[in-house]
Parts: structure tokens; C-alpha cells; sequence
């Protein structure tokens, strides 16, 4: 009987969380626009979605900006992890603490400081702007994911390949770097994701000019949206689960060959 | 069953799809300190969950004083636990941590005080009451998880593998400690482990187990002296073993040579595996004794020297005070008391362990 | 060249894009549009739509954050005890919704909530009384509930995987009943990621101007709601940035709460 309370209780849980995402799917392939009568099944949306201009321009920037804001943050970050590993513990904690300010501050704070920044210093708000905004608030979530893979790091391991003849560069890349990789990895992967689902900051540091996925739905919230925005979700919901799904049943079968 | 305080009858345990333990069945004494030994993966651990009742076991049952307690979950049996890394809570001092039993059982703040006092000072650790665990030393944290259990004065006390952490000093003073604890206390020890010094230094009874069965239960000396196949020889202790004939009762043919011996009832002209310890070799001249050889290494490990002898076609393991330099050629004697004959294995968990290197 | 020297593109970034813009908030703050200091920005959060806007948004977002604990912390132990949980499929279940636009999931809301909309619908068709939900607080709750749900399930399914469960088998042992072993053991091993949580989800709830506009229909202003306005609609940068110092007390308040129950800063989202 317990047991089946807890499944339930889970169950209950993962429907709450899952049943907007169900409902915009199910309305993506509604003939209207309404949002509450269903008139018919159509895929209407879903031919929209690749003729419509704004929408193309939308996803064109989110996903650019958000491959640039990864890769840039990754990598700064990853440099970060490794000067910040050789410092002492007291400078350590300090910066660790800035590098936690933008994680805990609320966005539109972040979003908003930033956008007077940028015009204080004469810099005119456009995709540029934003994809800095972007990278300043995904470099803590890829110092996150790799500080504590440093952390672990055995410190034998550099040590036995200098010993064994390695340059330290060598070393770095054939022996810690593997080691650093998941981390590294799913800083990455974090840090495309926050991007990608950012709306606030984007909201203050995009000026008119471009728009993301996030900020058309918004700018459509008043005036009713266009199903052909469900549609796109629905799209790029189905194949991150396609992608995570794939990923993880791979995963799955080195470690069982292993 | 008088006096018998712990009863496991018929016991099945399974894992997945690894048997663990199949139709086990043990009696545990009381004041006894029994300790069950044996290699990783024999189901030693399982067998002390199931008592302590953090595994149910899937048939059979387990006997507490005469009563059936195979359904009676771990917070109403009157048996304490010693966890293998100690499980002290890190966020209470030592004396919250000792008293975490205490006070379950609503016992009085004074009663309390008392009785962390006591177990402190039984463990040698007087006064460290408000001591966090993460300053304790790991000897330290292993005598304040005994302090723990034992305040709670319990009919049995279950050590799993506790002395695995520390190193070989700390590990033989602990062990005269378990010793006199049992002594002073007057509970029941039932003791996991895979060392067998642990075991033979500190056990009243040794359960030998492999592969969930049990290969020979005696007093330690019976153990030693006495194994009855070859992985109980080859687990305890330093040992040969030797593929022989027995010829007929108190005589055995060893290397196409004849040893008289003391052992009965082997049959005759059958095959079996003698034992002989290392140090029951008797190293002389050749020609002197039953068995010539040379010596082929030699080792000083402070006790004394190891060596290496090949005789008969085959290498002997000899233990000596005198050294013999390599190449030097000896003879061998054993008296008959010390060839110890064992049936041949008749199951894989019977055979000796063989390790990769 | 020292490791140490590594960081430095990072310092830099944190000092343009943290530091430099913090500055910016504080001097708009107090000072006024021709550039003089006051501390009128700052004392207008008394002015009755100000103090009412921060004093809901206060309300909702702690209540939001409870809601999300009494949710979250159940679920932690039953995926500890289950197998079915391991940590990577764990975070997989919860990351994923994230990736369906955040604005349309709340709206979702809207749809699932309305007069006409789902939930109404069955309701009545079971002879219920409809529920009046969209467009109040109410609604807003369940908003920031469904947002940040997986911002307090992380950090606290995190801290409780990693309670020894040797630990809890020495609580049963020494005779505690599963109640016991709930308060004293596992719940104060449990603190950093509660902390972490708490935070995670106050915060965001406290600041949100977006969950209060789409589910409260245009018309209930929460403090986030005033300084989104100050910044887009009014141009008024010295008045939003005088809020925002406000709001940020609460916020530094969380954190400095956080820090004190976390102090080895072993809470983590990941």
C-alpha cells in the first residue's frame, strides 16, 4: 500500500509538471487559434512555422546567441576553475562568492543593471548586448559544474605523467582534460539551456532591434499567440527529449560494455 | 535450545540473482564471541544484517531468545550494532551520539549523564563528551560507535568489520580492547570479518564461511591445528598443501615417501590433501631426515625467515629462525602430529581460494 | 606563467558585468534625474502602490516557497528510498520542462485555469462548483509553484542522496522509529540543500514580473511588476533603481540566511 502511495505521489508530481507541456502540444495542432476550443486537428502551425520571418529571425538569434554564450562562458570559466584551483583558499572563497552573485541575484536585477551599463557607456543595444548579458550569467553555472571536478581531481595523476616525461601542456590535455570533461560538458550543456530559456535579461538588453523566441511570445502575450509559436516549442521540446533520450541509452551501453 | 540466544534456521538470502546464503543455519551461545570469517562476497555481512534485521531473509527464520523475530524490524530488537565505518551522526557531539539510544528509551537526563560517562571511560576516552565526531581520529570514532552501542546494554553486540580502517598498531590494541570489553560486559560478540589474525586472536568460536556455506566452525586452535579441506587450510594461516595417498589409517604417502601420522578413518590407497604449517618443518642435514631439497629463496621478515624449499617435486613453504642461504641443501622432517590430512574438495567452495596477480 | 593568472578573463567579466553594473543600480538609486543625491527613490517604496506591490509580492513568494517545500521534500525521500531514481535520470525529469518555453508552460496555465479552460471543464462536468482562479493571487502562486518546483527538488534530492545510509541504519539500530529518524537524522542533514532551495525559489518568486502579468491578468502588480515598468514603459531610472535597492535587501537577506546554514557550501543545484 505505501508503495503505491509513493509511485502516486510521484506520479501526481510529474503530472503537474508535465501537463502545460502536454496541453501547448495538444494546442499546436489545433485548426483555430483558440486556446480553449478545439476545432479540428491541423498542422497548419507547424508549415507557418518555416515562413514565418519574425519567428525564423527569433530562433536564428536564440540559438546563435545561445551557442556563442556557451561556448565564450565555457571557456572562460573553465580558465576560471583552473586559476581560481592554484589560488588560496581565502581569495578562493571571495571570488567564489562574486561568481555566485549573478546565480542568486533576481534577473530582472541582472537584466536591468546591465541594460543602463550598456547605454551609460554609449553601447547601443542589439544582438551583441544581449549575447554578452547571456555570457555574463552562464560563466557561474559552468564554474559550478567544473570547480567540484577539479576538486576531485587525484593530484597524482598530473604529477605521474610529468614523471613520465610529459610537457605540463601534454599533461593538461591528455590527463586532465578527460577528467574535466563531463563537467565541462555539462557546463555547456547549462549554460545553452539557461540562454536558451532566458527571457528577462534578453527582455531589457535587446533594445527594439532583435527579438529571441522568449521575447516574441511575450511581445504576443497581449494580442493572443499564434499557435505557430506552440508549434515551435513543441518542435524543440521533441527533439532536445529525442537528443537527451539518445544520449543517455548510449551512455548506458558503454557502461554496461564496461 | 538452553542456552542458545541466537538461532538462524534454514536461512535463503538472495541478491539480484546471486544466491548469497542457501539453507544456512547457525546457533550463536551466549557470552560467546564468535566470529564468522571469510573471504569478500561469502555472505558473512549478509548473515549479520539479517540478525541485526537490516535484511529480511527470504526463507527461513531467526531465533532471539527462543522467539521468532524474523519480522521484527531493527529498532525493537535488543541488539546493537558496531557499523563498519562507525556511521557516528555528524551533526551531534560525541555525547548526543551516545546517547541517541538512551534517550530513546526515555531513560532519566542523570541516568543519561551516567551512563555516557561510564561508556567513555570503558572506552578510554573519558571526558570527551563534547567532542565533534569530524575531530575524532579514526581509532577514537571507532571506540565511541562501541561506546555507543554497548551503553545500551544489549544481549548481543554485532561488530561489522569494524578495526578495517586502522592501521596495524591501532588494529591489535583494539583488539585486546574488544576482548576486555567482552569480558567486562558479559555480552555476546558476534564478530564479521575477513582477517583471520582478528579472528583467532579475539574469538571464543570461528564460523569459517565461503560462498554462503559454512567450510568448519571449532575454537580457534581447532581452526589452525585442525582444517578439514583445503580452503579453510589455505584461508588461516600460512599453509602446504599437498596432493598425498593415504596408504591405511595413521599412515600417508607424501612425495613417494612414507610420513607417519596420527589421523584415522581416511580409508585406503585413497587420495587426499595433507596440511603442514611452515613452521612444523624441521630443517636439517641431508640425508638426515624424511625428504631432501634444496633451498630456492629466502626471505627475513623480522619474525623470522621465510623460505622456499623445493623437495619431493614440490615447493615447501618453511618458516625458521635459522637461516638457510639459497642453494643450500637441506632435509626435511615433520612430526606426525603436525600432518594434518583433509578429505579432497568436493565442491568448489571447499577449494582454496586462487588469487590473480 | 602562473595558473593563477588563468582567471583573469573571468575577473574581468565579473568586474564589467557584475560589479560595474551594481554600481550603476546604486548610483541611479540616490540620486536624482539631474544627477543630485536624494534618497527619494529609495523612501518611495513607502508610497502606498509601492509598499502594497512589495508587500504581496513578499506574501506570495514565501508562500510559494513553502509550497514548493512541503512538495519537494517528500519527493527527495521517496526517491532516495526507490530505485528508480538515479541522479542522472533525476535531474533529465526535472531539466526537461525547461525546455518548452518557460512564458508559454505558465501560460499554459492560463488555458488549463480559465472559466472556459480544462480544469473547469471537469470540474463542472462532476457537478462541481467551477474554480474562479485565473487573475488572482491565487493563481500567481500556482504560477511560481509550477516555475520553481525543480529549483527546490534538486538541491534537496542532492543533500538527501548523500546521507549515508549507514547512517540511518545506526538510527534504527539504536531504536528510533522512522519518525525519529526523519527529525534527527535525516531532516538536519538536510539543511544546506533546503537552504539552497529556499533560496533558489524565493528569490526568483520575490522578483517576478512576468508570472504576475500573465496569470494576473494585467492587473495585480507585484514589486517587479513597478520596476519593470520604471525601466520600460516610464524611463524612470532613478526611481526602478531605488526599488531595486529595496527589493535587493531582501534578496542579500536570503543569501547572508543561506550562507550561515550552508556553510560549506555543499548545497548545489547540479
Amino acid at each position: 500500500m505505501k508503495k503505491f502511495l509513493k509511485g502516486l505521489y510521484i506520479a501526481i508530481i510529474l503530472l503537474f509538471l508535465y501537463l502545460p507541456i502536454g496541453v501547448l502540444m495538444v494546442l499546436s495542432f489545433n485548426e483555430s487559434k483558440s486556446m480553449s476550443i478545439w476545432t479540428g486537428f491541423s498542422t497548419r502551425w507547424y508549415e507557418e512555422m518555416f515562413s514565418n520571418e519574425m519567428i525564423l529571425d527569433a530562433v536564428w538569434n536564440t540559438f546563435t546567441i545561445a551557442i556563442c554564450a556557451a561556448a565564450a562562458s565555457t571557456v572562460i570559466g573553465v580558465l576560471a576553475c583552473l586559476g581560481i584551483s592554484r589560488m588560496r583558499s581565502r581569495s578562493q572563497k571571495v571570488i567564489m562568492a562574486f561568481n555566485n552573485i549573478p546565480l542568486l541575484n533576481a534577473d530582472i536585477v541582472t537584466g536591468i543593471s546591465l541594460m543602463m551599463t550598456f547605454l551609460v557607456f554609449g553601447i547601443s543595444l542589439s544582438w551583441g548586448t544581449v549575447l554578452l548579458s547571456h555570457i555574463t550569467f552562464c560563466i557561474p553555472y559552468v564554474i559550478l559544474s567544473v570547480m567540484p571536478k577539479i576538486k576531485q581531481l587525484s593530484p597524482n595523476m598530473y604529477e605521474a605523467a610529468l614523471d613520465l616525461g610529459a610537457t605540463p601542456a601534454y599533461a593538461f590535455r591528455k590527463v586532465i582534460l578527460p577528467d574535466l570533461m563531463p563537467g565541462i560538458t555539462s557546463g555547456f550543456l547549462l549554460a545553452f539551456t539557461m540562454s536558451v530559456d532566458d527571457f528577462v535579461v534578453t527582455h531589457f538588453t535587446r533594445g527594439a532591434g532583435i527579438n529571441t523566441i522568449s521575447t516574441l511570445i511575450y511581445s504576443q502575450v497581449k494580442v493572443g499567440i499564434r499557435p505557430t509559436l506552440f508549434a515551435l516549442s513543441t518542435v524543440i521540446f521533441v527533439i532536445v527529449l529525442v537528443v537527451l533520450v539518445i544520449s543517455n541509452v548510449v551512455q548506458n551501453r558503454k557502461g554496461a560494455r564496461n | 535450545m538452553a542456552g542458545s540466544l541466537i538461532e538462524l534456521r534454514n536461512i535463503h538470502k538472495s541478491f539480484e540473482d546471486t544466491v548469497v546464503l542457501e539453507d544456512f543455519n547457525l546457533t550463536v551461545n551466549e557470552n560467546e564471541f564468535i566470529t564468522l570469517l571469510g573471504p569478500s562476497g561469502c555472505g558473512k555481512t549478509t548473515t549479520l544484517r539479517i540478525v541485526g534485521g537490516f535484511e529480511t531473509p527470504d526463507k527461513g527464520s531467526v531465533y532471539f531468545e527462543g522467539k521468532d523475530i524474523t519480522a521484527v524490524p531493527p529498532n525493537q530488537r535488543h541488539i546493537n550494532t558496531v557499523f563498519q565505518k562507525y556511521a557516528l551522526f555528524p551533526h551531534m557531539n560525541v555525547e548526543q551520539n551516545i546517547a541517541f539510544g538512551l534517550k530513546i528509551s526515555g531513560k532519566t537526563d542523570q541516568y543519561i549523564k551516567d551512563k555516557v560517562a561510564y561508556a567513555l571511560n570503558l572506552v578510554n576516552l573519558k571526558g570527551y563528551e563534547k567532542r565533534k565526531i569530524t575531530q575524532l581520529s579514526g581509532g577514537q570514532q571507532q571506540r565511541i560507535a562501541m561506546a555507543r552501542a554497548i551503553v545500551n546494554e544489549p544481549k548481543v553486540l554485532l561488530l561489522d568489520e569494524p578495526l578495517g580502517a586502522l592501521d596495524l598498531k591501532l588494529r591489535q590494541d583494539m583488539e585486546y580492547e574488544l576482548i576486555r570489553l567482552k569480558n567486562e560486559l558479559g555480552i555476546t560478540f558476534i564478530y564479521v570479518t575477513h582477517d583471520q589474525e582478528e579472528a583467532l586472536t579475539m574469538s571464543d568460536k570461528v564460523v569459517v564461511m565461503n560462498n554462503g556455506i559454512i567450510q568448519q566452525m571449532g575454537t580457534p586452535e581447532q581452526i589452525y591445528n585442525e582444517p578439514e579441506n583445503a580452503f579453510v587450510a589455505d584461508f588461516i594461516g600460512d599453509s602446504n598443501i599437498i596432493d598425498a595417498v593415504m596408504v591405511e589409517d595413521k599412515v600417508v604417502r607424501i612425495c613417494d615417501r612414507i610420513f607417519p601420522c596420527i589421523d584415522t578413518g581416511f580409508g585406503n590407497n585413497r587420495p587426499v590433501d595433507v596440511v603442514i604449517r611452515p613452521e612444523d618443518l624441521i630443517i636439517g642435514k641431508p640425508g638426515e631426515g624424511q625428504l631432501d631439497g634444496v633451498v630456492s629463496h629466502n626471505v627475513f621478515i623480522g619474525v623470522h625467515y621465510e623460505m622456499e624449499i623445493e623437495a619431493g617435486g614440490f615447493t615447501w613453504l618453511a618458516q625458521n629462525t635459522t637461516s638457510y642461504p639459497v642453494g643450500t641443501e637441506v632435509s626435511l622432517s615433520v612430526i606426525p602430529e603436525n600432518i594434518q590430512i583433509m578429505h579432497k574438495p568436493q565442491r568448489k567452495d571447499e577449494e582454496a581460494i586462487e588469487i590473480d596477480v | 606563467m602562473s595558473r593563477r593568472y588563468f582567471a583573469s578573463p573571468f575577473i574581468v567579466w565579473i568586474a564589467a558585468g557584475t560589479v560595474i553594473p551594481l554600481i550603476m543600480i546604486a548610483y541611479y538609486g540616490f540620486t536624482d534625474r539631474s544627477g543630485a543625491f536624494t534618497i527619494e527613490n529609495v523612501v518611495s517604496i513607502m508610497g502606498a502602490e509601492h509598499a502594497q506591490a512589495l508587500w504581496l509580492a513578499l506574501l506570495l513568494a514565501l508562500i510559494s516557497t513553502a509550497i514548493c517545500f512541503v512538495l519537494a521534500f517528500p519527493l527527495a525521500l521517496i526517491l532516495k528510498d526507490s530505485r528508480l531514481g538515479t541522479k542522472g535520470f533525476m535531474i533529465f525529469i526535472f531539466v526537461l520542462p525547461m525546455w518548452m518555453n518557460f512564458l508559454l508552460r505558465t501560460m499554459a496555465w492560463q488555458v488549463i485555469l480559465e472559466r472556459g479552460g480544462i480544469i473547469n471543464g471537469i470540474l463542472t462536468g462532476l457537478g462541481l462548483p467551477a474554480l474562479d482562479i485565473i487573475n488572482t493571487p491565487a493563481a500567481i502562486v500556482l504560477g511560481m509553484v509550477y516555475d520553481f518546483l525543480p529549483f527546490m527538488v534538486l538541491p534537496i534530492y542532492n543533500t538527501v542522496m548523500k546521507i549515508d545510509n549507514s547512517l540511518i541504519e545506526a538510527a534504527y539500530d539504536l531504536g528510533a522509529t522512522k519518525g525519529k529518524v526523519l527529525r534527527s537524522i535525516i531532516l538536519p542533514l538536510s539543511v544546506p540543500g533546503i537552504a539552497s532551495g529556499i533560496t533558489m525559489v524565493f528569490v526568483p518568486a520575490l522578483t517576478t514580473f512576468v508570472i504576475s502579468n500573465m496569470l494576473g491578468g494585467g492587473k495585480i502588480n507585484l514589486i517587479g511588476n513597478i520596476i519593470e515598468q520604471e525601466f520600460t514603459t516610464s524611463s524612470n531610472w532613478n526611481l526602478g533603481s531605488g526599488l531595486s535597492l529595496v527589493m535587493m535587501i531582501f534578496i542579500v537577506l536570503s543569501m547572508a540566511l543561506l550562507s550561515r546554514l550552508d556553510k560549506n557550501g555543499e548545497a548545489s543545484l547540479i
